[in-house]
């Protein structure tokens, strides 16, 4: 009442933004180089967060050029880092906006948004006996901070990355392999080309027999699947993908953003999430995968596509689409 | 409205042309906006909130005349900041682009008794689309005034002065009742009407907040000096409310500025729109300061055009658009805020009698009309 139309939280915000009761945000508190285009960043989550499992990822919006972005990075400090701090590290992709504003552009002192962490790429309970990391590029993130924070008696790692350089955290594991608590296997893929999943068997010949963690490009993560099934072990895989792994586009059709009053044509191939950005519309996001439900917004009316597997979703009362994974099917109407 | 069409001497062609130009204009600044932007808007929203906040403090302690005048200052700088760079401008979209739903049109809220929702309608839809146009336009007149010759007269328009005057001192509430379309709803037939009913308990709910807070709340706070702390409050609205009224004039009504005939948007182009929001808007000139405590909307003319682009860019695009109206020999009306306001004034005191002349409508001046 004092505040209106503000609410008191309005102006706490102006000189205490991690305090809790906030809205969830962190400070980015240093930045580190780890390959020629990778760092990690280490942030200061305000007093609102409730921690993470080991393989877990954050959601993140970092305003870049003005313009709030939103995307999920995996976290990779141990879940008991003793100054509260956490990390994600980032890998620059081409034309990635957000990822290479972290790398390159991030500055100590920055405010971004949080959202607690999620996901169920994580360790069990129970710690098995036998572990097997299989990873690609940035798909290392996830499960170092599963390395950094449980010790097994028995792990090993493959990881693939183009070349020695390229390997993120690489001497950190090289001096686990020093300490005998890891035995690690590098494919440099210009040198070796892309790892073929059935040399599994002369690079880890009890693979069958071990807990998996696989995280990588969505090449790797379908052979692995394969390759377990094939062999029945598939309930020892765990697998975390970075992109949505099939596109299935179709006709598109015209997308009102009721609550905006916005209408526009739509492909049968652009999310409505980029579609709903690109009109100014105030969209929630979050993956851009179609794992995290950061998105998800009500369908109104018409029909929408799941990029994903081709599904048709039509509006009823209730239902809900992921706008990061979906397109229009033909006219549809998202309330935002 | 000047008997001669200012614009007769446009080709279509022309006019197209000259639409095409102002869409550059706009493109180049939509791909320029960035992180300056933001910091910008940023630093004012803070700027406002801890001015609001230390006046506030300042006038807990009003029964010292010195401390009244400072607060009383403070807090009607901060009321002009929200109405008018802060909320007007986002309220409008212009910052939507940040994605920042802290500060984005479609859950803003301000301190002033119309909500956003109603007055985004009123304004951004109804005015912002057909200004200037006789019958379309509430804003020519707010639907109380005589603005223009080709407004029927009435002897209620003798009163017009004073209404324009008691409108001015409590401008939020014009508003709300404009934006509720009070005049057209109080019908008994339209009275009951469910959409009316709900929209008229909205504004009530911000009424009773808005006094609340500003009547009650904050005078009781301020313990002994209650009565100064309410004459405070209640002097810094009216500050508020007569500087926006002011403003607001300055934009349409001065002399210079044409108004629209209903039949001449038929079928209008891009190009003529255009061409309609440069020839039925007026500029306030004046230093960076007055710019900013007018919201920008010294550059009604800039504002008008492009309404969605960041009010801290219109000075820049004032530059660009004041070429193209030498260019294609058009009369930029803009002048000093008292001047504007006086040219403003003085047409609503002479709107409030009948016309002198009956030549208003001759059949030559229909087809001027038609042309506009």
């Amino acid at each position: 009442m004092v505040t209106t139309p503000l609410l008191p939280s309005d102006y706490l915000d102006l000189v205490s933004p991690l305090r809790a009761g906030a809205d969830l945000r962190g400070r980015i508190e240093a930045v580190h180089p780890e390959t020629g285009d990778a760092a990690t960043i280490v942030i200061r989550p305000g007093r609102g967060w409730r921690g993470h499992t080991a393989g877990q990822y954050v959601r993140i919006g970092v305003d870049v050029d003005g313009v709030r972005l939103w995307r999920a990075y995996s976290l990779t400090s141990p879940t008991n880092r003793q100054d509260g701090r956490v990390t994600i590290t980032v890998k620059a992709i081409p034309d990635g906006k957000v990822s290479n504003h972290l790398v390159r552009g991030a500055k100590p002192g920055t405010l971004i948004q949080l959202d607690q962490p999620t996901g169920d790429f994580v360790l069990p309970q129970a710690k098995p006996a036998k572990v097997l990391y299989l990873t690609a590029g940035s798909g290392i993130t996830p499960v170092m901070g599963m390395l950094r924070d449980t010790e097994f008696d028995d792990v090993v790692m493959v990881h693939c990355a183009p070349q020695p350089q390229d390997v993120i955290f690489r001497n950190e594991l090289h001096d686990l392999v020093a300490d005998k608590r890891l035995r690690l296997t590098e494919v440099h893929t210009d040198t070796d080309g892309m790892l073929d999943i059935a040399r599994l068997d002369e690079l880890v010949p009890d693979w069958a027999e071990r807990e998996t963690w696989a995280c990588g490009p969505a090449g790797l993560l379908d052979a692995a699947e394969k390759h377990w099934s094939e062999h029945g072990v598939q309930e020892r895989l765990h697998t975390e993908r970075f992109r949505p792994s099939i596109v299935v586009a179709g006709d598109g059709g015209e997308v009102t953003f009721s609550a905006t009053g916005k209408t526009v044509d739509a492909d049968g191939a652009t999310p409505l999430l980029d579609i709903g950005e690109e009109a100014g519309v105030l969209m929630p996001s979050g993956c851009r995968m179609g794992i995290c439900f950061g998105c998800v917004t009500p369908l109104k009316a018409g029909a929408v596509r799941d990029l994903r597997t081709g599904e048709i979703t039509e509006a009823e009362p209730g239902v809900l689409i992921q706008t990061c994974v979906s397109a229009a099917a033909g006219p549809c109407d998202i309330e935002r | 409205m000047t008997a001669i069409d200012p614009t007769a001497h446009l080709t279509a062609q022309q006019i197209e042309e000259l639409g095409r130009e102002l869409d550059a204009i706009r493109d180049e600044v939509i791909t320029g906006r960035g992180e300056k932007d933001a910091a910008y808007i940023r630093k004012v929203i803070s700027a406002q909130r801890k001015l609001e906040l230390v006046s506030r403090g300042v006038l807990l302690f009003s029964i010292f005349p010195p401390a009244w005048l400072l607060g009383t200052a403070g807090l009607s700088v901060a009321k002009i900041m929200d109405n008018m760079e802060i909320g007007h401008n986002i309220l409008h979209g212009q910052w939507d682009w940040m994605r920042d739903p802290k500060i984005h049109s479609t859950t803003w809220e301000w301190d002033h008794v119309s909500p956003s929702e109603q007055w985004k309608h009123s304004h951004n839809e109804l005015h912002h689309t057909y200004t200037n146009v006789i019958g379309k336009d509430n804003d020519l007149g707010y639907g109380i005034m005589r603005v223009d010759e080709d407004q029927r007269w009435h002897p209620i328009h003798l009163g017009q002065p004073l209404w324009n005057f008691i409108n001015a001192c409590f401008f939020e509430y014009g508003i709300a009742a404009y934006d509720l379309e009070l005049g057209k709803n109080l019908h008994k037939r339209r009275r009951k009407n469910p959409e009316f009913r709900a929209r008229a308990k909205a504004v009530g709910r911000k009424i009773r907040k808005q006094v609340l807070k500003d009547y009650v709340i904050h005078p009781l706070l301020s313990g002994p000096s209650f009565l100064p702390t309410l004459a405070a409050t209640f002097t810094a609205n009216l500050v508020r409310n007569i500087w926006s009224h002011s403003v607001i004039m300055c934009g349409h009504f001065p002399e210079g500025v044409q108004v629209f005939e209903r039949r001449s948007i038929k079928g209008e182009t891009r190009g003529q729109w255009y061409l309609r929001q440069m020839m039925g808007s007026a500029n306030i000139s004046g230093s960076k300061a007055m710019h900013f405590m007018t919201g920008n909307l010294s550059h009604q003319i800039e504002h008008h055009l492009f309404p969605d682009l960041p009010s801290n860019r219109y000075a820049e695009v004032a530059v660009k658009v004041r070429a193209l109206f030498e260019k294609y020999e058009l009369e930029y009306v803009t002048g000093p805020l008292p001047k504007q306001v006086f040219s403003a004034w003085h047409k609503v005191f002479r709107l409030s009698l009948p016309n002198k002349k009956t030549k208003v409508n001759t059949p030559e001046r229909e087809r001027e009309l038609v042309a506009a």
